[in-house]
């Protein structure tokens, strides 16, 4: 794309892409007027006995030259080059790109209109649609949930039946279109002691080896600490904020003491990014059914 | 007229010949790109770093993340489907130098902002094996001990003094006196990782969907 300033700059990449091929043309010219005698040498004598000889350039070799200068100017006929010109076939790799894209949507978009007229749970036992699923999940997810979809420290494992915001196929769809922040608030205030025994109240819960005399202060303390309140006052999470069950077996951060007293002390901020805008409905329709697959008949 | 065996016996004539030869590639390939409206005038949404993102493109640079990530989405679809919109000129406006670099170890990261979550980014840097087992990028736990202020916010604005040179030298928008004078309040405490962090998170943005 040319957008120059002013239409000096059209004029001077004009002036100076023609203005260097007719100087190699006529250099051509010239060289090729030049007379030689054969055999004789330049007069040079070089490590006592190289010399070389004073030659015309082979017919083939200028005539590549000649071709070169050719070929220059229809390419310079076909495709932008000469300041603002277009070119004769209106090439740009901004439209190269299109057709590119294009052709694919021609392929591909009959598959993905037929799958989004589909159900997510029907999508989920389509053969085809999962093969398309996980690639698409190779490439935007797994730097995150991982490429087996375990997950790691912080990021949630897709293969369980535990959800942090909800497994049904709606709930998996709205949390891959606008994404979820998961905010737990620091609760250094409520001092170390009660902390540690909040830990052990929340590891009992889930069957860890745990001080009973510290769990039955904190199961006390998870009341009125305000752990009721998003966790629940059974401790079973909330899923319309994202609130972890406690009383499973799923950690996302870990289950030590150690970790547990971190989390409370620190709290935990993470962030699912939104990825309706970059994927689009088609997209966001068939991962919904590959996450979902990932965590049928669990 | 010069002869073919003047030139080969004087050093300083072939030097100057050849200098001449050089320059007249780049008085056509680049000269004129410094009148072209699209590599010179930034793209809507495109605004200068602000100080902490200033100062976290220097770790970017200082780290060598260039070697191996470049920062360039070229307009091929199997790349536009992975990254996002191809790049286009008026996005790097304001990076003096840009970190277009030149080969793709790990993934280009021009529309990494918002890809991922800052907490990712920090496990990621501590060590890329625990969030992506495959990864063969080097950790980075060492940016999290030392403060930005102390290493690359140091002279945080003699940097945006010089990059505000270039800018007003092109006529666009550039920092205010306030933003130069509170820089070093921004960078506060924030350590070299944060700083880092920033710059990524901030990365692309402008033109960061591919609208269906």
């Amino acid at each position: 794309m040319s957008d120059f300033v002013s239409d000096f700059w059209n004029l001077y990449v004009i002036v100076i892409v023609l203005g260097s091929i007719l100087a190699c043309a006529v250099l051509l010219i010239v060289q090729g007027k030049a007379t030689f005698t054969p055999g004789k040498t330049m007069g040079h004598v070089w490590d006592e006995s190289l010399e070389e000889y004073n030659n015309p350039m082979p017919k083939w070799w200028s005539w590549l030259f000649v071709i070169t200068v050719i070929f220059a100017l229809v390419y310079l006929a076909l495709y932008p080059g000469l300041g603002n010109f277009k070119g004769m076939l209106g090439w740009t790799s901004v439209g190269q790109h299109k057709i590119e894209v294009d052709k694919m949507d021609a392929t591909v978009k009959p598959l993905f209109d037929k799958y989004l007229a589909m159900d997510v749970k029907a999508v989920a036992g389509d053969k085809q649609a999962m093969e398309m699923g996980k690639r698409l999940y190779l490439t935007y997810c797994m730097q995150c949930h991982g490429a087996d979809a375990r997950g790691a420290k912080g990021f949630p494992n897709l293969t369980d039946s535990d959800w942090l915001y909800g497994g049904e196929p709606e709930q998996i769809k709205e949390t891959i279109n606008n994404g979820r922040m998961g905010m737990m608030p620091a609760h250094a205030h409520l001092g170390a002691d009660t902390i540690k025994e909040l830990a052990n109240y929340v590891r009992s819960l889930s069957g860890l080896p745990n001080d009973s005399l510290l769990a039955a202060k904190g199961k006390e303390a998870f009341q009125t600490a305000g752990c009721s309140g998003c966790h629940g006052p059974e401790a079973t999470g909330m899923q319309a904020i994202g609130a972890p069950n406690l009383t499973d077996k799923v950690w996302l951060y870990g289950s030590s003491e150690a970790t547990i007293i971190q989390t409370i002390n620190n709290g935990r901020q993470n962030k699912m990014p939104a990825w309706k805008e970059f994927l689009g409905d088609a997209k966001v329709h068939l991962l919904s059914a590959y996450v979902t697959s990932l965590s049928q008949g669990k | 007229m010069i002869k073919h065996e003047q030139i080969e016996k004087s050093v300083t004539l072939l030097i100057v010949l050849t200098l001449l030869v050089v320059l007249w590639g780049g008085l056509l390939e680049i000269v004129p790109l410094f009148f072209q409206k699209s590599t010179t005038t930034p793209v809507e949404g495109t605004k200068p770093y602000d100080a902490v993102r200033l100062v976290g493109r220097d770790v970017y640079v200082r780290e060598g993340c260039f070697l191996c990530h470049s920062q360039m989405i070229r307009p091929f679809r199997a790349e536009t489907e992975r990254y996002g919109h191809y790049s286009v000129a008026g996005e790097y406006v304001y990076d003096h130098p840009f970190q277009w670099g030149s080969k793709r170890t790990g993934p280009d990261l021009h529309r990494v902002g918002g890809r991922y979550s800052d907490e990712w980014q920090r496990a990621h840097l501590m060590n890329p094996r625990d969030v992506v087992p495959e990864s063969n990028m080097p950790a980075f736990a060492f940016l999290a001990n030392t403060k930005a202020k102390d290493s690359v916010g140091a002279d945080v604005e003699k940097k945006m003094e010089v990059m505000r040179g270039y800018a007003n030298a092109r006529g666009i928008p550039t920092y205010s006196d306030e933003e130069i004078k509170g820089a070093k309040a921004a960078i506060g405490d924030m350590t070299e990782m944060d700083v880092l962090i920033a710059y990524l998170q901030g990365m692309g943005t402008a033109l960061s969907t591919m609208k269906q």
